[in-house]
């Protein structure tokens, strides 16, 4: 039951964030060949439900001969959508420190990679910490949509037990108190991150 | 030791530079005023290459760069002429992650590739030649603002730069801490570091200058030793800009605000 929920969740978080920075960083670029397909996907993967993007993969796809297994399924569905939303996040935060900073290290003789990494990255880092913990606590919870593809999940497997026992109430908010238990820990996690990165401004 | 050349910047449709040309030599302190808009700002951050000129020269220190040839500048290029200058801006644009010493040694660390010891080692000498010893460990929020500004000053030195530009550097500052910025400024200028600093500090420039340049519309109006701009100047807008300066300075501001309150 957890045993697909969690995985499914950081494997899905982590791919996405990684896809998300460089998704961000062509959004961002003043070349056209960078910045439209990064654009052009953000507003086709936010413009359409997960859940339709779910069954366009699982039920889709293996009519043009494509036919994957539900868990890896669930990870790409869940990382296009997540990368889509969490560069929109980490775009916005890249702009919105002053463009004084990119100066100070330029005239210091860094490139732009250089000021990247060492000046604009950390700093976006910390600012994006609570909407990206807000993202991923989001994502925890979509990831029960892997039960409509088969797998039995912290919901799917709920949703079997409901349907052998006749206890649909009870299971159900036995599921939803499981989410909301590890929902309840990321936030606390989500906050202790924000402190550890907080430290230098008064 | 910088020679600008015929120098032009647009924004848009807006002409900010109209043709600058400078010859600095080394050591000497230039010192830039005129009125906001004049275009200060721009030939400062022309210099550092902060922003890229239309068209003009720039030579500094040996390296030459043309402008407005047609030719896109490569970055290597411009990362090795910035290199060369040091900025100090008006709002100080520390490093808010970092302490004070890790703003000074970021350039020798990233750029200059210099080891954590020697680096730290020289970072501390340049914070106590700025008078911050002691502040190493503390981040630039946890400073005022007129140690920001030095963490700043320390920063850009920390580069060895062959001219040092500072963009009205107390512009920004509560009065009472202009004084231990430009008590360093002047310490710069006195040990001959080549510094040009555009500035609203008129009793600093006529004190420091070598030279007093006065900026309007884009273009040098009058430029000469400080005694020939401040006192002798025969362009009028010069005489005019600084009579405004005059003026604020004989204003009898704690009187006036006495006998106010006496008569309420």
């Amino acid at each position: 039951m957890l045993k697909y929920t969690i995985p499914l969740s950081l494997v899905s978080f982590a791919l996405a964030l990684i896809f998300a920075l460089l998704i961000a960083l062509a959004g961002l670029s003043p070349r056209p060949y960078l910045r439209l397909p990064s654009r052009f996907y953000v507003w086709i993967v936010r413009g359409t439900p997960i859940l339709v993007q779910l069954f366009i993969i699982f039920y889709g796809l293996p009519n043009v001969g494509i036919v994957l297994p539900a868990f890896p399924t669930v990870v790409i569905a869940l990382t296009v959508a997540e990368a889509a939303y969490c560069s929109e996040i980490m775009r916005s935060t890249i702009k919105s420190l002053p463009q004084g900073q990119w100066k100070a290290g330029y005239s210091l003789g860094m490139s732009p990679f250089q000021v990247l990494r060492r000046v604009i990255l950390p700093q976006a880092a910390r600012i994006s910490i609570p909407p990206l913990g807000n993202q991923f606590i989001g994502l925890f919870k979509t990831s029960s949509l892997a039960a409509l593809v088969t797998l039995p999940d912290l919901f799917g497997v709920a949703k079997q037990i409901a349907a052998s026992t006749f206890e649909p109430m009870l299971l159900y908010i036995i599921a939803a108190g499981y989410y909301l238990l590890i929902c309840s820990a990321l936030t606390v996690g989500q906050h202790r991150l924000e402190k550890k990165f907080g430290n230098y401004s008064l | 030791m910088l020679n600008v050349t015929q120098l032009r910047k647009s924004f848009g449709r807006t002409e900010v530079l109209r043709g600058i040309d400078l010859r600095v030599a080394k050591g000497e302190t230039t010192i830039v005023i005129g009125p906001s808009g004049s275009g200060k700002s721009t030939l400062l951050n022309c210099l550092n290459l902060l922003e890229i000129p239309d068209s003009g020269e720039l030579e500094l220190d040996g390296q030459r760069m043309k402008f407005g040839d047609g030719g896109k500048k490569r970055t290597r290029e411009l990362i090795g002429y910035r290199q060369k200058t040091g900025m100090v801006f008006q709002s100080h644009q520390l490093f808010p992650h970092r302490t004070a010493l890790e703003n000074v040694i970021e350039g020798l660390i990233v750029v200059k590739r210099w080891n954590r010891s020697d680096a730290r080692r020289r970072g501390e000498e340049l914070l106590a030649k700025v008078g911050l010893r002691e502040f190493a460990d503390r981040y630039p929020a946890q400073l005022s603002g007129g140690q920001q500004q030095r963490v700043g000053i320390a920063r850009a030195l920390a580069m060895d730069p062959a001219v040092l530009l500072f963009d009205e550097p107390t512009s920004a500052l509560d009065p009472e801490l202009v004084g231990e910025v430009l008590r360093v400024m002047k310490e710069l200028a006195r040990e001959g570091m080549t510094l040009i600093v555009a500035t609203h500090e008129m009793n600093f420039a006529r004190e420091v200058a070598d030279r007093v340049i006065f900026m309007e519309k884009g273009l040098i109006a009058d430029e000469g030793t400080a005694a020939h701009i401040f006192g002798a100047s025969r362009n009028e807008r010069v005489r005019q800009f600084l009579s405004r300066f005059d003026a604020a300075a004989e204003l009898p501001s704690v009187p006036v605000r006495v006998q106010v309150q006496a008569t309420l």
